[in-house]
């Protein structure tokens, strides 16, 4: 990349993205940098670099939201959060690690772009449900906003949940809005012990269709499970299914005895509490079991399904190939990795994904890889059509991380 | 409210149009009678009327596409029309339009309750689902108030919220797919029984555009297990600005209750009225705090939000006792309209959201623009999430009442624009809101809307007339001006 471009203002980065329209100069779009691993290498010679457009705007914790710079570290709001014993309910991942850089980085425009999601996911959404209002600039070279501060707002067509999951390709977005929510007092992880992934599914199906209110079951079969520096979990020597609930001291006790009760049925169960149950949730939300061996240069694959076929989609894609997997969602979430291979086994993941109803995507691979395969799910007929019109609507010049999610686009 | 102009070439050729649709739609499911027609000449928002071209009812996706295929060939629009209660015009009929009414959609075709889904056609009610699984003890979460008559495709189309939205998201939460049908008669899917999307949320922007993008025929929605218990609280308060302070310190407190509903006194009064309710008539404002999960949660949470109300000044404390008293301090609010209605020959439902912080001053500003206006006013309020329902009284009858009305609840919601909320929270914009969109937007953000518009109707034929002021021809809004030329950005840090 020949140049970077470091706006400091939103009317600078309105500077940048015109010249960029029409010197037709396409520009890498970027806060910290620590996805740029994630979608395919974005084909641009100038990178617009966000990360001078910082700090939180406007927190009012009574009001449950948070204004600020779309270019705010995730540190920074977390920290914030947790001063007045809130947080961002949708748990952004941490994949900083998994994508062979570091931790600890990211930031909110980031995880609203590539709409992130944590374990909460089936329980309060991923970061489209939380994302209330966004100030932005298109490939147009032209700023708008949609949405606001409040919850409720159906004024005009949503376009906070077309810029989710955009991954910078629309607009770039210079300050959001999103919603916070009380902490919760406490958190508690019931563990089932043993179980085959068939049979996690039906347990995970169990729990989450009870009334107890589960905020994360994810499922780790033996050799994820050893993964984990959780050493209940780690120690086992068998597969740990995880549920998670959190809520007022009283109401956890009550739940945790409840779904014991309703999934003990002569399985071994166990309880982690405060530490070892954030540590656990934390290594599942940012993908953390699954490079016992380092990943030694291993693909990753994230499968969204229904939730009752995560299991047969695992079988298909693991039996016989020294793959592995854990999962996420109930079963709806499967990571996925194998070992490397020039086209990351794409067509046998997706056949299986489709058979199954749902979307695959490639996030981790070398970057030789990601450009030749489809990263995510590939789009035809009228949902390509639209696709395209939109982008073009947005971004008629195609100046905004081009070929970042498909190749052209 | 001026709409605009029927192409009087498309009206002409009514009877070649009615013909093509009875090809397509055998049977009854062509309505051309004037008589019949009448049956479809309004929405929830009564003060507007008008006749369609025609009223087609498919049955199938098939015939669905057909239909917008024929219209998109020949330059017909179309009204889309689930259940007809929408409060914001968006359905109102066109004299050159067909109005395509989502009613023999009635089907639930799939339940899985392993998945926690539900596949239904999209002219079944919001109730319909939730009745179709609470033998399992499920539910189907976003309840408006019209849930008993409203369709789920009209839920989409709305993004429509209900008293339980504060704690288990708006509809846009909770719908996981949806099949619909473009204005090009191609049959599309969004979403399913999985998370998220492989690319663009197209879901996420269907979910909302009020029958602009597309016509809903099917849709995936999650269904979740009813709480263990559920109680209310019934708090009253000597003044809006009590109340509004102890919907304030409950959420700050951490504490996101099911339902948080407010009613001010002439509200409360109409309401106890109507059905008796038990509510108290010596306070100014009236709060339903309900709280659900497993007993030993809601006690506990009782007890707190007892005491942060006792803080907050309560002079009125009841919590229900029974299942049959939890429902008679919710009777007097789910019939808070119809209760109103009573009050006066016609109202005007109104739906701004604030900042909850901003609640007093703006029944404050309310109350004086009442007496400004010499109209009668009733306030129902989504509390927990800053939804405000002023209820103008007046009669249309009575010569330019309506357009006083009007005005009135424009300049409520331009006052919640100005302290920082949003024109519509549930209702849509439909027509109702469409001219004050300017208040909120500027001309570059609806361009933007519009954009996606383009995307799935260039010609626009859906529902056109509804929610933007003017809409822009689309190869107008994909123009674009460069300045070639110009140094670029001699301020912006390079390296
Ligand atoms: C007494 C009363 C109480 C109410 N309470 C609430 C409440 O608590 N919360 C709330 O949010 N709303 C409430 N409403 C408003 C209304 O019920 C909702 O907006 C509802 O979702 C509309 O559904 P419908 O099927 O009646 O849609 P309609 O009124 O038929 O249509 C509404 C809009 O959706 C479009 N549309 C309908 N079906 C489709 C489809 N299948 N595909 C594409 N577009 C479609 C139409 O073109 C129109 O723009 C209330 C209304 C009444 C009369």
């Amino acid at each position: 990349m020949s140049e970077t471009l470091k706006p400091e203002t939103a009317e600078q980065v309105l500077d940048a993205v015109k010249w960029a329209a029409a010197s037709e100069s396409p520009l890498a779009v970027k806060g910290q940098g620590s996805k740029e691993g994630f979608g395919r290498a974005v084909e641009a010679d100038c990178r617009l670099d966000l990360s001078g457009l910082t700090g939180i705007g406007c927190y009012e914790p009574n009001e449950l939201f948070m204004t600020a710079g779309a270019a705010t570290t995730l540190a920074e709001i977390e920290a914030a959060l947790r001063q007045n014993n809130q947080q961002m309910a949708f748990e952004p991942a941490d994949l900083g690690i998994l994508l062979g850089g570091e931790g600890d980085a990211g930031t909110i425009g980031g995880a609203i772009a590539c709409n992130l999601a944590g374990p909460r996911r089936i329980k309060v959404g991923a970061a489209r449900d939380h994302f209330l209002g966004f100030n932005a600039v298109s490939g147009r070279g032209e700023t708008f906003k949609s949405g606001g501060t409040v919850v409720k707002n159906v004024t005009g067509f949503d376009l906070s949940k077309l810029i989710a999951g955009s991954f910078g390709t629309l607009a770039v977005m210079t300050e959001v809005t999103f919603k916070v929510l009380p902490a919760p007092e406490k958190t508690r992880t019931v563990l089932v012990l043993g179980l085959s992934d068939q049979d996690a599914m039906k347990a995970m199906a169990k729990a989450l269709g009870s009334s107890h209110e589960v905020s994360g079951a994810a499922h780790l079969p033996e050799a994820a499970a050893k993964g984990s520096k959780v050493s209940h979990v780690a120690g086992t020597g068998r597969s740990v299914t995880a549920f998670r609930v959190e809520g007022p001291g009283p109401s956890v006790e009550h739940r945790c005895r409840a779904l014991t009760a309703l999934l003990g049925g002569g399985a071994s169960v166990e309880e982690l509490h405060s530490e070892n149950s954030a540590l656990l949730w934390r290594e599942i939300c940012d993908v953390r079991l699954l490079d016992g061996d380092g990943g030694n240069g291993r693909q990753v694959w994230r499968l969204s399904v229904p939730p009752m076929n995560g299991a047969g989609v695992a079988e298909q894609l693991t039996a016989g190939t020294g793959a592995s997997v854990f999962y996420d969602w109930g079963g709806g979430l499967i990571w996925l990795t194998m070992d490397a291979t020039p086209d990351a086994g794409h067509e046998t993941v997706r056949r299986a994904v489709e058979a199954a109803g749902g979307h695959a995507t490639l996030v981790r691979a070398g970057a030789d890889v990601r450009n030749r395969v489809p990263v995510f799910e590939p789009q035809t007929g009228a949902l390509r059509e639209i696709t395209a019109r939109i982008k073009e609507g947005f971004d008629p010049k195609g100046i905004l991380n081009p070929g970042r999610m498909v190749e052209g686009v | 409210m001026k709409m605009p102009q029927p192409d009087a070439g498309v009206i002409a050729r009514r009877a070649e149009i009615i013909e093509a649709m009875q090809a397509i739609v055998l049977g009854e499911g062509v309505i051309t009678d004037e008589e019949e027609l009448r049956v479809y000449d309004h929405d929830g928002l009564m003060a507007y009327k008008g006749l369609p071209l025609v009223v087609v009812l498919p049955e199938t996706t098939g015939q669905v596409s057909a239909i917008l295929e024929y219209c998109a060939a020949n330059e017909v629009k179309i009204v889309p029309r689930g259940a007809g209660t929408g409060l914001s015009g968006g359905a109102l009929p066109l004299a050159d339009a067909i109005t395509l009414g989502l009613g023999k959609f009635n089907k639930i075709l799939e339940i899985d309750y392993d998945n926690r889904t539900v596949i239904t056609q999209s002219g079944v009610t919001n109730l319909a689902i939730t009745e179709a699984v609470e033998d399992e003890g499920f539910y189907y979460a976003p309840d408006p108030s019209s849930q008993i008559a409203c369709s789920i495709g009209g839920n989409i189309a709305e993004n429509s919220g209900g008293v339980h939205c504060l704690k288990y998201g708006l509809t846009t939460n909770n719908v996981l797919g949806i099949e619909m049908v473009l204005m090009s008669g191609k049959i599309v899917h969004f979403g399913g029984k999985h998370l998220d999307s492989g690319g663009y949320d197209l879901l996420g922007v269907a979910t909302g555009s009020e029958g602009l993008l597309g016509v809903i025929t099917e849709v995936t929605v999650r269904i979740l297990q009813k709480p263990e218990t559920a109680r209310a609280l019934l708090l009253g308060f000597p003044s809006n600005k009590s109340a509004g302070n102890c919907v304030a310190a409950i959420i700050g407190a951490g504490i996101i209750p099911g339902g948080m509903e407010m009613m001010d006194k002439p509200a409360i009064h109409a309401t106890e009225d109507f059905v008796h309710a038990g509510y108290p008539l010596d306070v100014q404002a009236l709060l339903i705090v309900e709280l659900d999960g497993p007993e030993v949660e809601v006690d506990h949470l009782i007890e707190r939000v007892d005491a942060i109300a006792r803080q907050a000044g309560a002079t009125h404390l009841s919590v229900s006792r029974s299942e049959e008293e939890r429902q008679a301090f919710w009777s007097g609010r789910k019939n808070a309209f119809p209760a109103v209605g009573r009050l006066s020959p016609d109202y005007l439902c109104m739906d701004g959201t604030i900042p909850r912080r901003k609640l007093a001053d703006v029944l404050q500003r309310i109350e004086e623009l009442s007496q400004q206006y010499g109209l009668r006013i009733a306030n129902v309020f989504h509390a927990g999430d800053g939804n405000l329902h002023p209820l103008i009284l007046f009669d249309a009858n009575e010569p330019g009442e309506l357009e006083k009305a009007e005005n009135f609840g424009a300049d409520i919601l331009r006052y919640c624009v100005e302290v920082g909320g949003v024109l519509t929270g549930e209702h849509g914009v439909g027509i109702e809101k469409r001219d004050l969109m300017g208040v909120m937007f500027t001309e570059d953000d609806m361009n933007h809307q519009q954009r996606l518009k383009c995307a799935f109707d260039p010609a626009h034929l859906l529902n056109p007339g509804k929610v933007y002021p003017t809409l822009h021809r689309c190869s107008e809004l994909g123009r674009m001006f460069v300045h070639k030329g110009k140094l670029p950005f001699p301020d912006i840090p390079r390296f």
